[in-house]
């Protein structure tokens, strides 16, 4: 008896084991085998095929590179410009929805939704149609006469970066707001109730009741959306193309140019692209760091 | 006081919304209007929206486009399905010491920028020869770790006795997944089917480096290479952005329950 009732469970944990097998060989060919390739090949130079062992240079070269830097300058300012002004515009709208006396939070929160059902080259596209020189925007600021002359939304090298930034915050504000209207609705009521015998104004409970409860959701949304805009890719291709120049242009862009667009260098992208995934890291570590000391 | 808090909050999210919603008013009002109208900005309703439409389809591939990115979006989200809710439900049921590695092992590709993978990939599909085939497409899309995360977290929610009881009643352990747990948990796949979908639907720079004739391509791509030429056609672009926008719309306003819990994941 004990010995079949082994032999039953041994079963069990091999039945167990192929039922995870394909999804641990699929993520393990498609994910973790080229990471490391893409190592390996970021210690080779050379133009398209041929390429040969060189250490650590492609890393070196780095250092060296304006057009690596400028990438690297243009997705930290958007990280560092559209990801508060989305998180905070996300948590206060939902602070608002959470109200149930509020009328038409329904309706409120779906168009507050629906941006983040568009493709992300449709709605690049829509915004630089809509911001062209001669579009919508500039006709409206010049027959507003806010304006005398239209702006190149586009073509400008600052402007370019805040529409791309209007366009990320379009995009995704919706999307984090649902994050923050679902933890706030699961902060068990009675602690508001408590607080309010207690005498807590309302913005007291805000600040030390719902900020708090909050925190590791904020945590959440913030790996994700730097994980995201560092990954930054779609949009600035469709609406700006990098330009004008190199203005806009981010890291994923340039891995992509260096390797599909020009003569292909894969050793350097594969480093760039190694850079990359220690920033991801590093910044993701950092912010836990951050959010465990407050 | 209170009355004015409450004007407040609706002016600020009636702004938003609006602004919001917008750009889904603009396609819809220019897919009615000729490019040069649309470039003006021109917000009345047109004459020219047979006019685009017959031009999309003859002229720009927008209906082949169309059905290519629905059959790729198919097959991925039937195959990934299977193969991700198999894998978080054996977490669950038959859990080890040595799974909850792998399952942590499998989640932490998350982490892994998809730049950091792309060109490895690249070389791998191009070295069995399978670049501009949809297979490049369809076989990195299978193994989705948020997938494998989101089944694992909701078969938490499902009751063991009904497991037991099977195994009493004589089913085999593969029976038992496809034939209780797929049906019983019918929201959960509804859910993780529409994440699936959304992603490879507006899935755009690994088919852009992956597919190489115009015949392969996905909406995104022949959308945004209408969009990059010299004089782009806004008339037959708008056609390219409704269709890819409506699927989503449609499911989302459909679904709207599913569609929140699927973009948000299994966060509570």
């Amino acid at each position: 008896m004990v010995r079949f009732q082994l032999k039953t469970k041994e079963k069990k944990i091999l039945i167990g084991w192929s039922m995870i097998l394909l999804a641990a060989l699929f993520i393990i060919v498609f994910s973790y085998i080229p990471m490391v390739q893409a190592f390996f090949l970021s210690l080779k130079t050379g133009k398209g095929a041929n390429l040969t062992f060189d250490g650590f240079s492609n890393y070196k070269r780095m250092l060296g590179d304006a057009t690596f830097w400028v990438t690297i300058k243009n997705t930290l300012f958007y990280a560092i410009v559209q990801i508060p002004v989305m998180l905070f515009l996300a948590l206060l709208l939902a602070t608002f929805l959470n109200d149930p006396g509020l009328k038409g939070r329904g309706i409120y929160r779906t168009c507050i939704f629906l941006p983040c059902v568009t493709s992300l080259v449709s709605y690049a596209i829509l915004f630089k149609n809509i911001f062209a020189v001669d579009g919508l925007v500039n006709n409206l600021l010049i027959s507003l006469q806010v304006i005398d002359s239209p702006i190149g939304f586009v073509t400008d090298a600052f402007w370019a970066r805040v529409i791309i930034i209007i366009a990320l915050v379009w995009r995704h504000t919706g999307y984090y707001m649902i994050f923050y209207l679902s933890a706030m609705q699961n902060i068990d009521g009675s602690i508001y109730e408590a607080a309010q015998l207690d005498g807590c104004s309302g913005r007291q409970q805000f600040l030390k009741i719902t900020v708090p409860m909050l925190k590791p959701i904020v945590f959440l949304t913030s790996v994700m959306a730097l994980n995201s805009t560092l990954q930054l890719f779609d949009e600035v291709v469709n609406l700006t193309n990098g330009g004008p120049g190199n203005a806009t242009r981010t890291i994923s862009e340039y891995i992509y140019d260096l390797s599909f667009n020009y003569v292909p260098s894969y050793g350097y992208s594969a480093a760039i692209s190694y850079v990359v995934f220690l920033i991801v890291v590093v910044l993701t570590l950092v912010q836990k760091g951050v959010m465990k000391e407050r | 006081m209170k009355k004015i808090n409450y004007g407040i909050k609706h002016i600020v999210l009636s702004v938003v919304s609006f602004i919001s919603i917008f750009p889904f008013i603009w396609m819809l009002i220019s897919i009615t209007n000729y490019s040069k109208d649309i470039t003006m900005g021109k917000l009345t309703f047109g004459y020219a929206l047979i006019d685009n439409v017959t031009k999309a389809f003859a002229t720009a591939d927008i209906g082949r486009a169309f059905w290519n990115s629905t059959q790729l979006a198919v097959v991925i989200t039937i195959t990934s399905l299977i193969v991700c809710s198999l894998a978080g439900y054996a977490f669950v049921i038959f859990p080890s010491k040595g799974k909850n590695i792998i399952f942590m092992v499998l989640i932490a590709s998350m982490m892994v920028p998809f730049a950091a993978r792309i060109i490895p990939m690249f070389r791998m599909f191009a070295s069995v020869n399978l670049l501009n085939n949809y297979l490049a497409i369809i076989l990195p899309a299978i193994g989705a770790p948020f997938l494998v995360f989101y089944f694992k977290q909701n078969t938490h929610a499902f009751p063991v006795e009904t497991i037991q009881a099977a195994r009493v009643d004589g089913c085999k352990e593969y029976q038992i997944f496809f034939k209780i747990f797929m049906p019983m948990m019918k929201s959960t796949y509804a859910s993780a089917a529409i994440f699936a979908f959304m992603a490879s639907w507006n899935n755009y720079m690994w088919p852009l480096i992956a597919l190489q004739s115009n015949q392969k391509f996905t909406l995104p791509l022949t959308v945004s290479n209408l969009a990059a030429g010299f004089n782009p056609d806004y008339g037959i672009i708008m056609v390219g952005i409704v269709i890819s926008t409506l699927p989503t719309v449609l499911v989302f306003f459909l679904l709207q329950r599913q569609f929140v819990e699927g973009v948000i994941g299994s966060v509570k």
